[in-house]
């Protein structure tokens, strides 16, 4: 029994084949395509060539992509979406696509309604559903929208209504028209929820081509019955006909797959995680074996977004990272030279001091000719390293929750350039398989779910309430794909409502199980 | 008078969410909204408290609750249309004149701007506390005297109530209970006041102020070093901290968040320690044990590089943060002011004394 990982990134698309025993036996890098079927086609190839295994042993496949990143972030093969808001009379204040980009807006036909609708903060209703608001409304959209937004107020405490809305639609649009509804996707902060779910609605043509361009491309390697998923973000997976209902869940998957590669790579549950590539150096945190979660509002492609991210931090600073001396100041990066690397280094005969020269002359690592930087200074070359030392200490220690030491595991490129002590971190773990961490992450992935909702702990008990929670998220990791009796509770995340009298509490909870 | 466009509006937002000390909310929500209300209507009057009639009568708005949920349910935009109809119908006045804010903070300096935009009304460069507080008697009118009623309270459903109180802290009791059963979030019209009144018991200026330090914070061509020295001159402010969040420490009790954050110092405070009390807004900070700064004075903390304000939603571990202290209105320094919302009020043992002589003492002993 076999499993395939596949990460498709801008630049590489990698594969990894893993056995049973979940250890890697093979992995292949070739260069992403431009209609990434191609690019997979091709990896999948040299991969069972290379691994030389009985295919029909294989089971699992699994898909990391930046597909879906890139349509927003280009204003590609994006669907025209229609938004039905329901809240009036309240939120009329803000009108749906408020401060998105007009290129955006135009690309997205900019249609949208606020209809009758809506709950207050403890579940009581706001408005009634007026069923012929919503049909007249379908009759003036037919042929102009491909896909429907439906987002509620506070219905990531009580979401029928928008579950109604969407039969609605079906009845009329029919079974397979593409609708996503705002409380699966995103949480409590109705602008930022809504724009998460109109960039749902918007991917769901790019993640059609691209679940059907994995499958074909799988079919055309002779490989038929397997089990096909995607990563999502979080560091967990979802079947094909979850990820055509959630898009947007794969965004910012490649850095999570980084992270959770590399704890499986160092076998370490807790740690950090530090990804240095060419230009940037991204820093994560790795929390019982999945990436922590971003607490802040999250910009995608200029637009403002509160669906979970994982919680990542970038420093400009990478292998290629150029090295400059200000009077007697050192600065390292942010600029770097980039993929020129092995032109303009100067262990590569080029003329610009980079990172990577100064790991040479320290002896760290062996690339490229040294006597080209024997005439370096070690004192100097102590300097920049120390420099280079005190931008990771920083970048670390903000993603920090507490002032004690940790470890650091270290995976990409450009970790030859790391020294080996920073400040505030316990111990440094490489791994000779860092380069393709982000397959690897992508293949040991596990299912999960999560709900959040507020609760007035003073009418619904704190333990009440957080059985109630977790249920919920159960019944979401198992629509996902998850084995019921393996969930376990991962995460819980309380926050109490300022200036409110009665002990209301926003309570998130998250739980993960494995694949069916 | 001038007009306020998108810039001062985004400029205001942040210099109001800086003046909120932690409170008030992210200004984000208020921001659109503003920013909606005027690309509808057209951009807004500001007049300076010089340019109107003593006979005058105005009305502030403010929204009061929960900012987080406002963050979801945010209201239909002209709820105050009617409110002030009906306000004007009760006190017997045919005219209101403009519309000013009750505090400043990141969604309280909006909502006026929203309503003044949807009623065509002018807005005055004033507030009732220059910063912000948790409740409806924290307000220098209530220090003169001046009755929190008749108010109105509303909702986007289109619930009206007036109330008239025997005194302001009854207002604070009767509204907070409305406004729960409204959906935990309402809109408010209280301190009704003459131009004369504004006069007299207003904080003046407090729009341009707000709007200085935003044009301060978001400027792109200074050094943060700079920024911070404008800032400090024209707010008449100390930089009372660099540090690290270490610690965030938060229970509720009796309705509002108690919390407390421990900061460790960096760069050239790097062997110091400072922990902030907060409530909903920063109320204390002690600088290595000692009082630096107290409530009614401003505790305002921002982001070490960006100067950012951070709201007390935001606090987490390892934020690099500033401290920056600014004196009260002299209102807030009387004896009313002081027992209104002094240290005492909120439950800390200490004798209100100004961040000047805080200050100083520091200094004295340091050297």
């Amino acid at each position: 029994m076999y499993k395939i990982g596949i990460d498709v990134g801008g630049t590489n698309t990698d594969a990894i084949l893993l056995d049973h025993n979940s250890q890697l036996i093979y992995s292949v890098k070739s260069p992403t395509s431009l209609d990434i079927k191609t690019g997979i086609e091709k990896s999948l190839q040299q991969l069972l060539e290379g691994a030389n295994i009985d295919k029909t042993k294989i089971t699992h496949a699994m898909l990391g992509t930046t597909q879906c990143t890139n349509a927003i972030v280009e204003r590609k093969k994006l669907a025209k979406v229609g938004v039905i808001r329901l809240g009036y009379p309240a939120t009329a204040s803000v009108l749906p696509y408020t401060a998105w980009p007009s290129d955006m807006i135009d690309k997205l036909s900019g249609n949208y309604a606020i209809a009758h609708g809506g709950y207050e903060y403890d579940g009581q209703l706001l408005s009634a559903l007026d069923q012929q608001e919503i049909t007249k409304l379908l009759e003036d959209w037919r042929d102009q929208v491909e896909s429907i937004a439906i987002v509620g107020v506070f219905s990531s405490i009580k979401n029928d209504q928008e579950l109604q809305v969407r039969e609605w639609i079906q009845e009329v649009y029919g079974e397979e028209f593409p609708i996503s509804c705002s409380s699966l996707i995103g949480s409590v902060g109705l602008i930022e929820r809504e724009n998460a779910t109109i960039l749902n609605a918007a991917l769901c043509k790019v993640i059609e081509t691209t679940t059907q361009g994995f499958v074909q491309a799988l079919q055309a390697e002779g490989i038929f019955d397997v089990e096909v998923y995607l990563c999502q973000n979080d560091g967990t997976l979802m079947s094909i006909d979850y990820a055509k209902q959630f898009p947007i869940l794969t965004i910012a998957c490649g850095p999570t797959n980084s992270i959770r590669g590399a704890s499986y790579l160092s076998q370490i549950q807790n740690t950090m995680v530090l990804d240095v590539g060419g230009t940037t150096s991204d820093i994560g945190v790795l929390q019982d074996g999945f990436p922590r979660e971003s607490s802040v509002a999250v910009e995608v492609g200029d637009i403002r977004t509160n669906f979970r991210m994982p919680d990542i931090i970038s420093v400009g600073l990478g292998g290629g990272s150029i090295v400059r001396v200000n009077g007697d100041k050192i600065t390292v990066g942010p600029d770097s030279v980039g993929y020129k690397i092995s032109e303009e280094a100067l262990v590569f005969g080029g003329s610009t001091l980079t990172t990577t020269d100064i790991a040479v002359r320290l002896g760290l690592a062996d690339v490229g000719d040294s006597t080209l930087v024997a005439h370096i200074d070690e004192a100097f070359a102590k300097a920049v390293q120390e420099e280079i030392s005190s931008l990771l200490e920083q970048a670390i220690d903000k993603m920090k929750t507490s002032s004690e030491d940790v470890s650091l595991v270290l995976v990409g490129g450009g970790g030859i350039i790391v020294p080996e002590k920073i400040r505030g971190v316990s111990t440094i773990v490489k791994s000779e398989y860092g380069g393709v961490a982000n397959a690897i992450g992508a293949s040991i992935a596990q299912i999960s779910g999560q709900y959040e909702q507020i609760y007035i702990y003073s009418k619904e008990p704190r333990e009440e309430s957080l059985k109630d929670a977790q249920n919920k998220a159960v019944k979401q990791a198992v629509l996902a794909g998850a084995l019921e009796d393996t969930i376990e509770l991962v995460e819980v995340e309380e926050t109490p409502l300022a200036y409110h009298p009665e002990n209301a509490t926003r309570l998130k909870v998250k739980v993960v199980g494995k694949m069916v | 008078m001038r007009y306020l466009d998108q810039a001062a509006i985004e400029h205001i937002a942040i210099g109001a969410a800086f003046l909120g000390t932690g409170g008030g909310g992210d200004p984000y929500i208020g921001k659109l909204m503003a920013l909606s209300a005027i690309e509808k209507n057209g951009p807004v009057k500001l007049y300076s408290v010089d340019e109107i009639a003593d006979d005058d009568f105005f009305i502030p708005a403010a929204m009061m609750g929960a900012p987080s949920v406002l963050v979801e349910k945010f209201p239909r935009g002209d709820e105050f249309v009617k409110v002030f109809q009906k306000l004007a119908q009760y006190l017997g006045r045919e005219k209101i004149a403009g519309t000013y804010p009750m505090e400043a903070g990141g969604v309280n300096s909006m909502i006026p701007i929203v309503v003044a935009a949807q009623l065509g009304l002018p807005l005055i460069d004033c507030d009732g506390m220059g910063r912000a507080f948790p409740e409806l008697q924290m307000v220098t009118f209530h220090l003169d005297g001046i009755s929190a009623t008749p108010m109105a309270i509303t909702d986007e459903k289109g619930n009206i109530g007036i109330f008239e109180t025997i005194d302001n802290k009854w207002t604070e009791r009767i509204a907070r209970t409305a406004t729960v059963e409204m959906g935990a979030s309402s809109l408010v019209s209280l301190y009704p006041t003459t131009g004369a009144q504004i006069k007299q018991s207003g904080v003046h200026h407090i729009v341009t102020l707000s709007e200085k330090i935003g044009e301060i914070i978001a400027s792109k061509d200074q050094e943060v070093n700079d920024k911070l020295q404008s800032l400090l001159k024209l707010a008449d402010g100390y930089e009372l901290f660099q540090g690290k969040i270490v610690d965030v420490i938060r229970e509720t009790k009796g309705g509002f968040n108690l919390g407390k954050m421990n900061l460790e110092g960096i760069e050239s405070y790097k062997n110091d320690q400072m922990k902030v009390h907060f409530q909903n807004e920063n109320l204390l900070a002690e600088k290595n044990e000692q009082v630096i700064a107290m409530t009614p004075d401003l505790i305002c903390l921002v982001d070490y590089e960006t100067l950012l304000p951070v709201t007390t939603e935001s606090l987490k571990y390892g934020k690099r943060v500033r401290v920056i202290g600014l004196p009260a209105h002299e209102k807030w320094r009387t004896a009313k002011g002081i027992e209104t919302a002094g240290p005492k009020y909120f439950g800390y043992e200490y004798e209100y004394t100004p961040i000047e002589e805080l200050v100083k003492k520091e200094v004295a002993e340091h050297v």
